[in-house]
């Protein structure tokens, strides 16, 4: 159990660098990584998505709890699943969705993050979703818009992920329960660039997950990630071996430049998750992928499609846990405008 | 700068290490010159004497800085000439050294004429100027390094582009060696580098910044040190970062090389923790590393395998640190810090005061081969007087450099510049 107090005892987690995460009551306000989380807010976020998947398998999708609230869909990045979940969400709760693709509007014109923020900031809107290609990008956003306005992170560089880590947690409670430190979870691929692995790894830590597992060539694992509170294993048999969880990650096709890996038969050969290496975990461990996947390389088609995957339930666990986390920032804000007045 | 009437500078704490020098005197001054050095000179034969009672003040050699960016010619929106040789007459530096990525780079005559040029109509300190090593700085062809030195270059520098063809380096080093030029390397080897932000390191892992690894300082290092024993170049490697550096120059000066090097103030202080809120003033390259490499750092400089210390002196626009961390342009506004941070360091018992002047003066000209940073009878009257003991805390508006890009605002310091002396003329 080396991961309890990982959190706890890291020197490195920095001072502030979450508290703008939370208002003076220790509410949520934005929600731009997992760290300096408590456990007590990672369990609020997965009951209140919990209660928002009721809303999901209604007739009428629909609750009135952000009615005349604008969110604003700021990406920077690519994105289907992420974006559309996002939006979804947001309409959900009855909010004004605005979707702005940046990589084909403003900052083409050499407009930087800031100006973008504070123009759609003068539109009156009361949320940022973003995804930046930057890594702190959303700490940049949440630092320098109006008080008043939440920012939540939908991925920054490689930093972190938070809505996605936690519509995996989501997705692994509804499968194994409510207990974490019983299991062992695996986490395979390029944890390097990975934004969802990092956030991953803080959300398993702190709800006291027994054992987290990376699993990856060194060429695609980040310096000192075992202070972070993983095991570090090269060889798939070996980090799955009685997983509970297996969490494989994408292997973009742009790792086979830059002498990153070989090729990607070597790596289905080596890490790919097939029939027959999924038979080292448990017998009912369940196999997660954020998605895209990329089929043959590194998750085989009839794993991907089998009885042990739980990937397009995390596809569906995402609008609830956005909802959650939509409905518990702006509900903040809300209820402090309501004081004022 | 003309030469101003004399200056009498009474009963100040002396410090000059290149004369071993540390007492309390009186100094004259006339003609931009260092007159005499006495217990106590009478000014009685003259009233036209500007007297300083320098009585707890601490009067040392002007600083002289190995490496500060002015930004002109080419980058004047984020400071000038003569912004910047303001900034270092009111710091304490009486001389800065430009390094050659200037834009045009100083790569021939012409472009040290114009810095010249502009030093003389708008300039309040001495600035010297380290030619390009290659053509545009591009690592392909030497620069005419004979001309550039007759135009009053003092050394010859790649800058921070790095030389990646081995060969092109050993011609430059050799020729270099054939015209008396000390080579100066910025260490980095860019393949390992990356296009990284951060130490390659937990913070970064966890902060998810591209990370550069302290081997792409160490074995450039390493390469260069093997050409240099062929050779017999003399090279000074500044700007280091990492203790694996320290470690291989340790080993070369052992063995007799002729090999200096210099290490920012900044990397005395500073370290990968300092990052950890995203602080895009602490994007520097090279980046700060771990503490232990920082605690080697100030041994090294202890030591003397590290002979000075610089400011590295980037200055910036506001704009320029207004992105996400990786979009935000490295280096520190570093002239207003140097002193007080250096001096720091004899408060925290890591060097003595004679170490640190040193550090400050006497070492950086030597190694540009100037006959500074000293306070010899004759010598020109370059001169900073300090107070050792006035609090103060370092705000924007206390900033004289252009750029106010520092991740020092809000430190304490004990030790505050009163007056600088640079030519004989007291800055006010």
């Amino acid at each position: 159990m080396v991961n309890k107090n990982a959190r706890a005892t890291n020197p490195l987690l920095g001072q502030d660098h979450w508290n703008i995460q939370l208002d003076e009551n220790g509410r949520l306000k934005h929600f731009l990584t997992i760290e300096g989380l408590g456990s007590e807010i990672l369990t609020e976020i997965l009951d209140t998505a919990e209660n928002f998947t009721g809303v999901n398998n209604r007739t009428v999708k629909k609750v009135p709890l952000l009615r005349g609230k604008t969110i604003t869909n700021l990406f920077f990045e690519a994105s289907t699943r992420t974006r559309t979940t996002f939006e979804l969400a947001a309409k959900r709760l009855s909010a004004d969705v605005l979707n702005i693709n940046i990589s084909t509007s403003a900052t083409s014109k050499g407009e930087s993050l800031l100006d973008t923020l504070y123009n759609l900031q003068a539109m009156q809107t009361d949320m940022f979703v973003i995804r930046h290609q930057d890594s702190g990008a959303a700490h940049f956003a949440a630092r320098h818009v109006a008080p008043h306005i939440s920012v939540l992170n939908a991925g920054d560089g490689r930093h972190a992920h938070p809505t996605q880590a936690m519509l995996d947690l989501l997705t692994i409670r509804q499968n194994k329960g409510h207990d974490f430190s019983a299991l062992r979870v695996a986490i395979v691929g390029d944890i390097l660039h990975s934004r969802v692995a990092r956030s991953q790894i803080h959300a398993l830590n702190t709800l006291n997950t027994g054992e987290i597992r990376v699993v990856a060539p060194r060429t695609l694992l980040p310096a000192n990630i075992e202070k972070l509170g993983v095991k570090v294993h090269y060889n798939l048999q070996q980090g799955i071996q009685d997983a509970d969880v297996i969490i494989m990650l994408r292997l973009q096709k742009e790792r086979m430049q830059g002498a990153m890996l070989p090729s990607e038969l070597e790596y289905y050969q080596q890490y790919g998750l097939t029939s027959q290496t999924l038979k080292y975990a448990k017998p009912d461990a369940i196999v997660m992928h954020p998605g895209p996947i990329n089929r043959g390389v590194e998750i085989e088609s009839c794993v991907a499609d089998g009885e042990q995957s739980v990937i397009l339930d995390q596809v569906s666990n995402g609008i609830a846990v956005r909802m959650a986390i939509m409905s518990m920032t702006l509900g903040t804000s809300a209820q402090q405008t309501g004081d004022e007045k | 700068m003309k030469p101003s009437s004399a200056i009498l500078i009474k009963q100040g704490r002396l410090i000059d290490p290149a004369n071993q020098l540390d007492a309390v005197k009186d100094i004259y001054i006339e003609n931009g010159l260092i007159i005499a050095i006495d217990d106590h000179i009478d000014q009685a034969k003259n009233s036209a004497v500007q007297e300083i009672d320098a009585k707890g003040l601490i009067i040392m050699p002007g600083i002289i800085d190995l490496c500060a960016r002015l930004r002109e010619p080419g980058l004047e929106h984020k400071a000038t000439i003569r912004s910047e040789t303001i900034a270092a007459s009111k710091a304490g530096i009486t001389t800065l050294c430009c390094p050659p990525d200037t834009d045009p780079v100083i790569d021939e005559k012409s472009v040290v004429d114009l810095i010249n040029h502009g030093v003389k109509h708008a300039g309040h300190s001495h600035i010297v100027c380290l030619g390009a090593m290659t053509s545009k700085l591009k690592g392909e062809h030497l620069s005419e390094m004979a001309a550039l030195k007759a135009a009053g270059c003092v050394g010859i520098s790649n800058a921070s582009q790095p030389i990646t063809n081995t060969l092109v380096l050993r011609r430059a080093l050799e020729y270099a060696r054939s015209h008396d030029l000390t080579v100066f390397i910025e260490p980095n080897e860019p393949y390992l580098s990356n296009h990284g932000c951060a130490h390659e390191g937990a913070v970064a892992t966890r902060l998810g910044l591209p990370g550069i690894p302290d081997a792409a300082e160490s074995t450039i290092i390493a390469r260069d040190l093997e050409l240099v024993a062929a050779i017999g170049a003399r090279v000074h490697f500044g700007r280091l970062s990492s203790a694996r550096s320290i470690a291989l120059i340790q080993q070369a000066q052992q063995q007799g090389l002729k090999v200096s090097a210099d290490v920012a103030i900044h990397q005395l202080f500073l370290t990968e923790m300092d990052l950890s809120t995203y602080n895009s003033h602490c994007h520097v390259l090279p980046p700060f590393r771990e503490l232990r490499d920082r605690d080697i750092l100030r041994q090294a400089v202890a030591s003397g395998v590290v002979q000075a210390i610089c400011s590295d002196h980037q200055p910036h626009e506001e704009d320029a640190k207004l992105h996400p961390f990786p979009a935000t342009e490295p280096g520190i506004s570093g002239l207003d810090t140097l002193l007080p941070l250096t001096f720091k360091l004899v408060t925290e018992n890591i060097l003595d005061w004679s170490q640190a002047v040193t550090a400050l003066t006497s070492a950086p000209a030597k190694i540009l081969g100037i006959d500074k940073g000293h306070l010899s009878i004759g010598a020109c009257a370059d001169l900073a007087i300090i107070n050792p003991n006035k609090d103060w805390t370092l705000e924007t508006t206390k900033m004289k450099s252009q750029g106010k890009n520092t991740p020092f605002l809000g430190w304490n310091f004990e030790n505050q510049v009163v007056h600088t002396i640079i030519s004989g003329q007291l800055i006010k």
